[in-house]
């Protein structure tokens, strides 16, 4: 019993050391737009990363065709279609593309979903008004590797 | 099919020069264009929807030209299309008769301001310009230099510069319902005449400070005018059919707030959903941006107040 409740501590102190060692937005390593270690160090959550692909700041099918999610009506066609994503890329690269995929393509019109600087006249969410303090990622980095986990579920 | 389009880098000048091929697919012939949008929507991963063929007379009368070749200063387009263009047919339908348009109840209000005396000088619109339909032609030359100021001005700017120099009367908000009502009285008796702004001599400066704003990516979201009005017109963002961002129909009614709305009223909230810290209404600078977008969209009739979702 006591061996049960000394393990599950040593879990609990490595989620919370894992957590506290997210990597910040302007720390993140690019290798040729990909980005090898996961940001949270806490596996992704495809079922998660599934509603953040419909809802709030991911909202990725607004751009996004994504037949797994047929589901949601008005999926947008500004960038490529979701299939066979996994097929296509690597974990690491998707991890790079959702956190800033300006990484992998110069000029994409894509939003970097992990990034606090560079921008111009960065506002207060949607409400027009100037940023307060420090710039938010659009993503947690948990979010990131949820996101990411539902992509590496798109295979053809 | 999708995969060389992901598995590739892309540079912005290829990625505009895959807009400009987009375009020149776009324009493909009416025969050859169930091929194109075939092979679109493979490359695409979703069905385009391009403007459609549709055609605007208002009142049975006045003919609307909707689609024209673009002015060479604009640099990435060969056509030009209206926003009605764009829209749904029910949509559309508002705007054939000015008894079904919404947009015109605000012309009729603006109507009687422009008979009544208002300020110190105890004049009305009427009294220097007589009726409204004198002030043909003036909304499509608009945003316009005025020598005298030394800037250029909107119609907005060049009202409140009648209510106080001439009438003595307070200046109105900028996009105040009253203004807004004003603009689109003297925009529905310009309706049908092409949009021909000037950019050369003096407005040239201001025309070029509005195109940097229009290629200018702001907010976290990180998005210029034209990586939606330009690199993506007909595409869909979730339900909202991307048009060109014209601003021939302005003001416009919008069946999503249910009243008219003025261009910079429309900028500022464009760029608000980039979560940007926007411009105000009359700033320097949407008065820049009017400008230019104005000028992509010269040779298209006059059409405000228009309406749209």
């Amino acid at each position: 019993m006591k061996k049960t409740l000394g393990l599950a501590s040593v879990v609990v102190a490595c989620a919370s050391l894992a957590s506290a060692e997210a990597v910040a937005p302007t720390d993140v390593t690019y290798e040729e737009g990909a980005v090898t270690t996961s940001l949270s160090g806490t596996p992704g959550n495809p079922e998660n990363g599934a509603k953040l692909m419909d809802k709030g700041v991911g909202n990725c099918i607004a751009c996004h065709e994504v037949s797994a999610l047929s589901h949601l009506a008005f999926q947008g066609n500004v960038g490529p279609s979701l299939d066979g994503a996994a097929d296509r890329w690597s974990e690491a690269e998707l991890r790079g593309l959702v956190a800033n995929a300006k990484m992998t393509f110069e000029g994409t019109m894509m939003p970097s979903f992990y990034r606090t600087e560079g921008f111009i006249r960065p506002g207060n969410g949607y409400t027009g008004k100037p940023v307060e303090g420090d710039v938010q990622p659009l993503l947690s980095a948990q979010d990131v590797e949820d996101v990411v986990s539902f992509l590496m579920t798109l295979k053809d | 099919m999708a995969q060389p389009i992901l598995s590739q880098k892309t540079s912005p000048s290829a990625e505009r020069r895959a807009s400009r091929e987009e375009s020149v697919i776009k324009l493909a012939s009416k025969s050859a264009s169930y091929i194109a949008l075939a092979a679109a929507t493979v490359l695409a991963g979703a069905a385009m929807a391009d403007p459609d063929e549709d055609q605007l007379v208002i009142n049975g009368e006045i003919e609307i030209v909707t689609e024209t070749k673009a002015p060479a200063h604009v640099e990435n387009f060969d056509t030009i299309y209206s926003g009605w263009r764009f829209r749904s047919d029910e949509t559309q339908a508002f705007e054939i008769d000015d008894f079904d348009n919404p947009g015109m109840l605000g012309v009729e209000a603006a109507l009687d301001v422009w008979a009544t005396a208002e300020g110190s000088e105890g004049k009305s619109c009427a009294d220097c310009h007589g009726e409204p339909d004198e002030m043909a032609g003036a909304r499509a030359v608009y945003p316009k230099w005025n020598e005298e100021a030394g800037e250029v001005r909107t119609l907005e700017m060049q009202v409140n510069d009648c209510r106080e120099t001439r009438m003595g009367a307070e200046a109105w908000k900028y996009n105040a319902r009253g203004m807004t009502d004003m603009v689109a009285l003297l925009s529905s008796v310009s309706r049908g005449m092409p949009m021909n702004v000037a950019i050369d001599g003096p407005a040239q400066s201001t025309w070029e400070k509005g195109k940097e704003i229009y290629y200018t990516r702001y907010g976290q979201l990180e998005l210029s005018c034209a990586n939606c009005h330009e690199d993506n017109y007909g595409n869909m963002i979730r339900a909202d059919h991307l048009s060109q961002g014209q601003t021939n129909g302005f003001p416009t009614y919008r069946l999503k707030n249910t009243k008219l709305n003025s261009v910079h009223d429309r900028f500022k909230g464009c760029i608000r959903d980039t979560r940007a810290h926007t411009y105000a209404p009359g700033s320097p600078e949407f008065v820049a941006l009017e400008l230019y977008v104005a000028s992509r969209g010269n040779g298209l009739s006059v059409e405000g107040p228009s309406v749209r979702n």
